[in-house]
């Protein structure tokens, strides 16, 4: 098939698989959304490898039609109500935005972040700030959404310009002690923060005049699918252009990419400042959807949850990423709980007596480390990344295939 | 003064400028215990010595490895969080001690047999970790050894977590911390000044095997080139074992002098700890042996005075604060080589 026929065909499977999603939903019944996602990740497929930004689109929406359907199956439907997964899933996307932010610098620019959360912190208490029943000023969300991501950029390069002078080890640990800083700064700082109880009464987004409902979850659902959406589509463009090739070049080789003309301090600030804006995006999401912040919900265990996300997914894939975040929030949040009392009831020998929620942090731990040692690119690797972690793989290397390749046709 | 990373301790200089330099790091140290002492007076500046001490020996081990390897160990303040767990193991599950102990003989080999064992156990652990957690990546990108750190670093946490419990247990204090003397005004215990001597008895002996023994010579030339080391038939896989083994060992008995002095452990000193510690081994120059040590005695002044005239809940923030502006404006160190970028 001629690229602009293939073309054609998706955005044909695009328009109807989203007109037969959105049927099926204004009528009760979920095979036609079923057939309506099968539709759309048709698009997705035929679209694979060129308009990335298409691709998202269909890819994001054969996920969002399908996930509200899916929880309604065994064993999905035994965790909990469809309402509540819903509500899950759109904190699940905060996470998401966290490790596409996270990837950024890790993942991109191999810039080792361990304080990540104090972006995501400055976020939420950038909005807790401007719109919230404590300060009594009422800004609206979705401007604020863009100011909260600028202060927290603000902060990455505050810190970033001394630091990414210096070698990438001394980056990991001025983040880790930013990163402990600031829970600090917030729990003592009681007259503007109100301490360790945090800011309450945050108000919730607004659209055409009418305000996100509280028992509802689906409009922050929807908004949430909506900025993750756009956010991968703007990381997928920046990872292809100039300046992401750059950040790749920095992480192969810094001394190679100076030579080569790269200003590495400025390229490597631009990662910074960017990853923490995103943090700072998913704050200004994650206060207006909790309601209330408190210095709590930014402690060291978000930054390494969201790292192990990140390498888990496979660093470097903006897909990848996604979905090892997407999965492991999941897991982490709905399955596990659900674990304890499923075991507990089924009072099965051994399993019955482990606390799973009490393990998640020795699992992250044992699988970052296996990762690194068995599976360097991830569950789900970037092509570059991959040759890049097995150059040393003797003989059949990608790298020599594709030279092979490159050379054998002429 | 020797160091790790730089080569064997330079000829002595006939130049009195270059002599007075090299002294300037220490006389600058010398300035700053004045000033402290004179802020926080003779009580406090004694606590400020002794956490200090313990911050020391944390950071010798975080030097000596990122000498050797030039990896950030970032499960190193763990390993001195087992440190102290493995003491209490030993002193009060093992041998049924839980309070001061007055028979002098007795309390001295108990002393002696909880540092022998934990500093072994513990020197092992390091072993271990190495072996298997960033030996496998010594030629990967160097992102990986550090990703696997921070997740050795989980797992002991956790660990520890789940044998010992969420909330802080009591360690057996042998040495009564009752027990005082009188100096200058300030009444003193005996086992502040025990700490103290426990931290200076170690360093030399530290600074005795560096600088003269077999091993010691292999350490510091694998450092200064580990592939020229190796053309000379030096071991590089036993030398950067027993590199671990060694500042593991320290990092055991800094848990072992925690548990003594403070009393009660609980998992999370580690996290902290290892932070303060990294932060004293960057301050001294890391990579040297004698700024290590320097550097926790700074931090240990630096976090009691903020303790000690008011603002103790931001003495940690301080910390870090003093971490960045260090990296900032002298990012060798007071007695570091400038490292600059290295890709």
């Amino acid at each position: 098939m001629k690229a602009q026929n293939r073309r054609n065909a998706a955005l044909a499977a695009l328009v109807i698989g989203a007109a037969l999603i959105a049927i099926g939903y204004v009528v009760g019944l979920p095979p036609v959304v079923f057939v309506g996602a099968l539709f759309t990740a048709g698009c997705a497929a035929l679209l694979q490898g060129e308009h990335r930004s298409l691709t998202i689109v269909a890819g994001m929406l054969t996920a969002t039609a399908l996930l509200p359907v899916i929880v309604l199956i065994q064993p999905f439907s035994t965790f909990s109500s469809q309402n509540l997964w819903i509500d899950g899933f759109s904190i699940a996307g905060i996470f998401v935005l966290l490790a596409l932010g996270l990837n950024i610098v890790v993942g991109l620019s191999g810039l080792l972040d361990l304080g990540y959360a104090a972006f995501y912190a400055i976020g939420s208490y950038t909005f807790a700030f401007a719109a919230s029943s404590f300060t009594g000023l009422d800004f609206p969300f979705w401007p604020m959404l863009i100011a909260g991501a600028i202060s927290a950029a603000v902060f990455g390069i505050l810190l970033g310009a001394p630091t990414l002078r210096l070698r990438g080890d001394y980056l990991a640990i001025v983040t880790l002690g930013f990163g402990e800083i600031v829970p600090i700064v917030i729990l003592n700082s009681s007259k503007y923060t109100l301490g360790p109880n945090g800011i309450g009464g945050i108000s919730r987004p607004e659209i055409f005049g009418f305000e996100f409902p509280i028992q509802n979850p689906w409009p922050f659902y929807l908004a949430m699918v909506g900025i993750v959406t756009i956010t991968m589509i703007l990381i997928y463009r920046l990872q292809d252009s100039r300046l992401g090739r750059a950040w790749m070049a920095i992480r192969e080789d810094e001394l190679a990419a100076a030579s080569s003309g790269v200003n590495t301090v400025t390229t490597k600030l631009l990662a910074f400042a960017l990853g923490a804006s995103t943090a700072g995006l998913a704050g200004v999401f994650a206060a207006s959807k909790l309601s209330v912040v408190t210095p709590n919900l930014f402690r060291f265990d978000v930054s390494f949850t969201v790292l192990a996300m990140v390498v888990l997914g496979g660093m470097g894939n903006i897909w990848g990423v996604a979905i090892g975040a997407f999965v492991l929030y999941t897991i982490q949040s709905v399955i596990l709980k659900q674990l304890n009392q499923f075991f507990a009831a089924a009072d099965v020998p051994f399993l019955s007596s482990i606390d799973f929620i009490e393990y998640q942090f020795l699992l992250y731990g044992i699988a970052l480390v296996a990762m690194m040692l068995l599976r360097p690119e991830g569950l789900f690797p970037s092509i570059r990344r991959k040759r890049e972690l097995h150059v040393d793989d003797a003989g059949e290397g990608p790298t020599t295939t594709a030279d092979a390749m490159g050379a054998a046709p002429q | 003064m020797s160091s790790v990373a730089t080569s064997a301790p330079a000829a002595p200089s006939a130049n009195p400028i270059l002599a007075l330099r090299r002294a300037g790091p220490f006389f600058f140290v010398l300035a700053l215990a004045a000033l402290v002492y004179a802020l926080i007076g003779p009580q406090q500046f004694a606590n400020a010595l002794t956490i200090g001490a313990i911050y020391a020996l944390i950071a010798l081990g975080y030097t000596m490895v990122y000498g050797i390897i030039a990896l950030i160990n970032f499960a190193h303040g763990e390993i001195f969080m087992v440190g102290a767990f493995v003491s209490l193991f030993f002193l009060g599950e093992q041998l049924g001690q839980t309070g001061p102990v007055r028979d002098l003989p007795v309390l001295l080999v108990l002393v002696i047999a909880a540092f022998l064992v934990t500093m072994v156990v513990v020197g092992l652990l390091g072993v271990l970790i190495e072996r298997f957690a960033y030996r496998p990546l010594r030629n990967a990108p160097r992102l990986a050894p550090l990703i696997t750190a921070i997740g050795i670093s989980f797992i002991l946490q956790n660990v520890v977590q789940i044998i010992y419990g969420p909330s802080p247990v009591n360690t057996p204090q042998i040495i009564a911390p009752t027990e005082r003397f009188g100096l200058l005004g300030a009444s003193i215990g005996y086992v502040n000044l025990f700490v103290l001597a426990a931290a200076v008895v170690l360093m030399v002996l530290l600074q005795l095997f560096v600088n003269r023994t077999r091993l010691g010579r292999a350490m510091r030339s694998t450092a200064q080139d580990r592939e020229a080391a190796q053309l000379m038939g030096v071991d590089i896989n036993r030398t950067i074992a027993a590199t671990f083994f060694i500042g593991s060992a320290l990092a055991g008995a800094a848990g072992v002098v925690y548990g003594l002095y403070f009393g009660n452990i609980s998992f999370v000193i580690g996290f902290q700890a290892g932070l303060k510690a990294f932060t004293a081994a960057v301050l001294g120059g890391i990579g040297n042996i004698t700024g290590a040590a320097l550097g926790g005695f700074i931090i240990g002044f630096v976090e009691v005075t903020a303790a000690a005239t008011g603002y103790f809940v931001w003495a940690q923030a301080l910390v870090f604060t003093t971490l960045i502006l260090v990296l900032v404006f002298r990012p060798a160190g007071l007695l570091g080589q400038q490292l600059g970028e290295r890709a």
